[in-house]
């Protein structure tokens, strides 16, 4: 029996029905005479607290609500790569249609079109046993990427009656009739719907030892993030969360981008949009935006949605890893949907824990870094598949001690600091290399020795080495000058100067710097350590160090990083010559062209 | 302010108060159920009795008549005339809220707008439908700074003038006098509307003014094709009026009493600001707040940081040493300005030579800490060429006259002025075919 109950208290996006004593927990309901979307967080007695994901303004006590019987779910089948919906799974472009450039109340829309026709192949057969989770067959949902037609994971174990053959079907067609071992006859299409609280099941996880490479050195080479990692972007306003969370949008090696932009401005979400679909995947060499889903709240759109917007995401996050791709998904900002949080708490007279955030925000933080992971699908063919999660937070007044970035500290493994006086400096990314860590680096060296080269985990300690030395005799330097220092620390300092600025950082904003691949970071860190200790020879030699910053290699090595393209890499070999031409003879007469 | 045996009352709605002596003020629904309603009353609640106060609810939310007739005229922080004209014949009524504009359709900004102040278009360009705030302190010259920009504004090679959308909010009256007799001097009164809340109206009027300012903002863009600039001075008495009500409704309060909502609100505010597909109109925003105590990391600041497309910053220290504008360029940015600049939009060197004076000038102040220890003769040869190229930056591209607007190529040249003074191998942020093209200095 649905509920059939009526308002008897509005306040903002909260609202106090009665006569709700057959609605559940998390049940989504129709509020008031517009019929807006709530969900159910709160029942006592007959009365359910009801957060509602769209204005409120007009609605009246009196006015009814109508249980719907269903948790607050996402569609999940092909259609929903290129879209960009809102918090609940509505396509930003169907709600323009019907309301124009703002977004109007009470908008149905179908998240994708159930009409379209999809060119299904199937992969089993009659008799086969499916169980939840199986594959059934597939379609081209865009260029880049096949969508697997998933049995729901909670369907029994059945076997296959009829499959559809071949062939052109919309998302309603049955596509397969299976019986499941006790006799219930089971009918199957090619999309399913799943509660957004609720954690997709798999039957196995693995340890995260695959990089995930984003072509950003800093974070690839000193604090990279594995596939099926966790990792937060903490950083006061204007220090660079939202580019670099765009960075790995853009270069990530996944197959799946899953952006979801939470409580944040609707220009960067406009940004993707328009940037996404001439932005060539510099693996396949087609548009991003078909790897790509937005899911957009931005900080003027309903607060409740907001709370929403990061479920829904990482739902069909989890959804493309039990087809066995590996999907990032990056969320922007945590923080936002923390605030999100505590409005609802707030608003439901909860007692309040630190700076008035509820209690349950450090549970409600774990469960969601928990959905990351490399696991194993469920169901047949055997695959694996992960979900990588990012987070970016915004701590008021850049102050890392609030109750949002330490909380998540707590439940993820790499951890980006952005610095409020690097961004100053225009230092970007200003990702702090002190206060920065990564959980994944021994796990994931494995990979980079293989792949690119063995000396790899060797030249990455030995480069940052030179900047953790300079980080201590800048203290001295502060106090007593640089004159202070023996000529060999000077040496540490240039050079430091010299990782910060050719390899450090990265301009997101110039089309060769953008993505930086493996091979090309490792020799970039490679000249750099080798002209240290070219340079620690020459000193030792007894040459000049005035003579040494006055190498005309050194603006060479800098701008390598933006002259230097991924496909003139050789070029680079060049330069290791002239490097080390460079400190030969008295220094001064080599010239130096790229 | 609660209402008893309230029947029919919804969310939002406006209310009209009659008071006991036949005064009437205005009010919304802040909270509604079990036969009560709390209202919030715009014009405060003094001299409010409890008995004999009546209250109709008036079925609608706050709504704004708008027109064409609007411009030249002046408003009341609620948008009541207050010039002694009659009210302006409305086209239509619009929700003072606004809706949230969709994603979807927006159009993303790109066009640079030439405001004729050097360190603005040189390193932290404005674009067509941007929200770029300025960050005072008390007594700087940030109304200067917003009378010049919205004199000089213009987007190269078009010719269509910007209409100004100005709110005071909570500010002086000679504050108030100052935009409107710049506005009346250069002629662009007649494209503006001005709506005014004194320091000695009511706090809680001060919700409403910039969303009025704003509706009457998107329907000149949106509806009557206008590209409008919205000055907000000053968003701090602004967000201290919401935390008047908050704390007297006992919320559960964030950081230094402000709501928790405080950042969704000034977004409700700051996020109404952009251009959308298929029009022609843009609302650009520049509010404008003081920092209590100079500090950024103040909740006003702070989460308006978080929301606009950057900031502009003004220092005590350059201001102290007379220098118009005293924009710190450390801590200032435009987010937007990747977006509006480079080939094809201004010169293909723009951003480029933008970096590298962040980085000089950047490099400037760690040398001038330095030199204060070790003093000049401690210095190495690059560092004192650094000593004097922050010296020039201030003297030669941040400074200028309240009436100087330098045109771009003039700006740029200014900025390679600059870079001349440092050695080619410095300039590690400019490409080589640039440092060819317009390098002046030596190796
Ligand atoms: N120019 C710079 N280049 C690289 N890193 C920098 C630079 N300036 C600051 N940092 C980083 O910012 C951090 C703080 O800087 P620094 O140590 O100079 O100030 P501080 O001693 O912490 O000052 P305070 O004690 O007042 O906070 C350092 O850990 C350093 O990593
Ligand atoms: N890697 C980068 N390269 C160049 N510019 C950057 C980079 N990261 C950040 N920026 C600059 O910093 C500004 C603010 O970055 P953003 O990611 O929007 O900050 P946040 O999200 O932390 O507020 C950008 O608009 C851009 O100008
Ligand atoms: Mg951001
Ligand atoms: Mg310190």
């Amino acid at each position: 029996m649905v509920a059939n109950g009526k308002i008897v208290w509005v306040s903002g996006p909260a609202v106090k029905a009665d006569g709700m004593s057959s609605v559940k927990m998390y049940e989504t309901v129709e509020v008031g005479d517009s019929k807006l979307i709530g969900e159910v967080i709160r029942l006592t007695g007959d009365v359910a607290f009801i957060q509602v994901y769209e204005s409120t303004s007009g609605l009246k006590p009196g006015e009814a609500v109508i249980g719907t019987g269903q948790p607050l779910s996402v569609l999940l089948g092909p259609g929903i790569i290129g879209r960009i919906y809102d918090g609940i799974q509505r396509p930003l472009d169907e709600i323009a249609e019907k309301s124009g450039a703002f977004i109007g109340r009470g908008i149905t829309t179908s998240p994708v079109d159930m009409k379209k026709k999809y060119k299904f192949t199937p992969s089993v057969k009659k008799d086969d046993t499916i169980l939840g989770g199986s594959i059934l067959g597939a379609v081209e949902e865009t260029p880049l990427l096949t969508h697997r037609i998933l049995v729901p994971p909670n369907y029994p174990e059945a076997t296959i009656t009829e499959i559809a053959k071949e062939g052109e079907y919309d998302l309603e067609h049955i596509i397969g009739h299976a019986n499941s071992k006790n006799g219930d006859k089971i009918e199957l299409k090619m999309y399913h719907k799943w509660p957004v609280r609720k954690p997709r099941p798999y039957s196995e996880r693995f340890d995260p030892t695959i990089p995930l490479i984003t072509g950003q050195r800093i974070i690839d080479t000193y604090f990279p993030i594995a596939k099926g990692g966790t990792g937060a972007i903490p950083g006061g306003f204007g220090t660079g969360k939202t580019v670099t969370l765009h960075q790995i949008a853009k270069w990530a090696d996944s197959k799946v981008v899953v952006y979801i932009g939470c409580g944040e401005r609707g220009n960067e979400m406009t940004e993707v949009l328009v940037e996404f679909p001439h932005l060539i995947d510099p693996r396949s060499q087609r548009p991003l935006m078909e790897r790509t889903v937005l899911v957009a709240n931005t900080s003027n759109m309903p607060v409740a949605a907001r709370e929403a917007s990061i479920y829904t995401g990482v739902t069909m996050a989890e959804y493309y890893r039990d087809m066995g791709y590996d999907v990032v998904l990056v969320a922007d900002s945590t923080s936002r949907w923390a605030e999100a949080l505590r409005e609802m708490s707030g608003r439901l007279e909860e007692m309040p824990a630190e700076e008035g955030y509820p209690s349950y925000l450090a549970s409600r933080l774990a469960e969601f870094y928990e959905r990351a992971g490399r696991v194993r699908a469920l169901g047949s063919p055997d695959r694996s598949g992960s979900v990588t999660l990012v987070g970016a937070v915004s701590p008021s007044g850049a102050d890392f001690t609030e109750p949002v970035t330490t909380h998540t500290i707590r439940f993820i493994k790499t951890f980006w600091a952005l610095d409020t006086r690097l961004a100053y400096s225009r230092h970007y990314p200003s990702i702090n290399w002190m206060q920065s860590y990564s959980g994944y680096l021994e796990d994931i060296s494995k990979w980079w020795k293989e792949n690119v080269s063995p000396d790899w985990y060797e030249l990455r300690a030995e480069s940052y080495h030179i900047l953790q030395r300079e980080d201590t005799l800048k203290e001295i330097v502060r106090l007593l000058g640089p004159e202070a220092l023996p000529d060999e620390e000077k040496l540490v300092l240039e050079v430091a100067r010299m990782l910060k600025i050719g390899i450090l950082q990265q301009n997101s904003f110039d089309k060769v710097d953008t993505y930086c691949g493996p091979a090309k970071q490792l020799k970039l860190v490679r000249l750099m350590v080798m002209f240290y200790k070219e340079a620690q020879k020459a000193l030792k030699e007894g040459k000049s160090l005035a003579d040494i910053r006055a190498l005309p290699i050194i603006t060479t090595l800098l701008k390598a990083k933006f002259e230097v393209t991924d496909e003139q890499i050789s070029k680079l070999d060049e330069i290791e010559k002239n490097l080390s031409d460079s400190f030969k003879g008295n220094m001064k007469e080599v010239k130096v062209t790229v | 302010m609660v209402v008893d045996g309230v029947t029919k009352a919804s969310f939002d709605e406006l209310v009209e108060i009659e008071t006991n002596d036949g005064e009437r003020r205005l009010g919304k629904v802040l909270e509604v159920g079990s036969g009560k309603a709390v209202v919030q009353v715009f014009e405060g609640t003094t001299g409010l009795a409890i008995t004999g106060t009546r209250v109709k609810f008036l079925g609608k939310t706050m709504a704004m008549p708008v027109s064409q007739e609007l411009l030249g005229r002046v408003f009341d922080g609620l948008g009541r005339p207050n010039d002694g004209l009659p009210d302006p014949v409305a086209d239509k009524f619009l929700d003072v809220n606004g809706e949230p504009m969709n994603p979807q359709s927006r159009e993303y900004p790109t066009s640079f707008i030439q405001t004729g102040v050097s360190v603005i278009d040189g390193m932290l360009t404005l674009v067509r439908g941007q929200k770029l705030p300025i960050f005072s302190g008390s007594g700087m010259s940030h109304n200067i700074l917003a009378a010049q920009i919205a004199r000089q504004a213009t987007v190269v090679g078009t010719n269509e003038d910007f209409a100004v959308v100005f709110a005071a909010i909570g500010v002086q009256y000679s504050e108030a006098q100052y935009f409107k007799r710049s506005l009346e001097e250069s002629g662009a009164l007649k494209r503006s509307v001005l709506f005014v809340n004194l320091a000695d109206d009511p706090a809680i009027e001060r919700i409403i003014t910039p969303r009025v300012a704003l509706t009457v903002a998107e329907y000149l863009a949106f509806d009557l094709g206008m590209h409008v600039l919205a000055i907000l001075t000053d968003m701090t008495n602004y967000a201290e009026a919401l935390r008047e009500i908050s704390a007297a409704r006992e919320e559960v309060p964030g950081r230094k009493g402000y709501p928790g909502y405080l950042y969704t609100d000034l977004a409700n505010n700051y996020e109404r600001a952009g251009r959308i597909k298929g029009k022609n109109g843009s609302v650009t925003q520049m509010p404008i707040l003081s920092m209590p105590a100079d500090d950024i990391t103040h909740p006003i600041p702070d989460l308006t940081g978080y929301i606009t497309e950057g900031q502009v910053v003004l220092g005590r220290d350059l201001f102290r040493k007379g220098i118009y504008p005293p924009v710190n360029v450390m801590m200032s940015l435009s987010r937007l300005m990747k977006d509006g600049v480079g080939e094809g939009k201004t010169r293909s060197d723009h951003m480029e030579v933008g970096n590298q004076l962040y980085d000089a000038y950047s490099r400037a102040q760690e040398v001038r800490a330095l030199a204060e220890i070790v003093g000049k003769a401690g210095l190495t040869g690059v560092d004192l060429k650094y000593l004097d190229a922050g010296d020039s930056f201030e003297t030669h591209f941040l400074k200028q006259s309240p009436d100087e607007n330098r045109n771009l190529d003039e700006t740029l040249s200014r900025a390679w002025d600059i870079l001349a003074t440092l050695p080619e191998g410095e300039l590690t942020k400019i490409k080589d075919k640039h440092i060819q093209q317009y390098y002046k200095g030596s190796k």
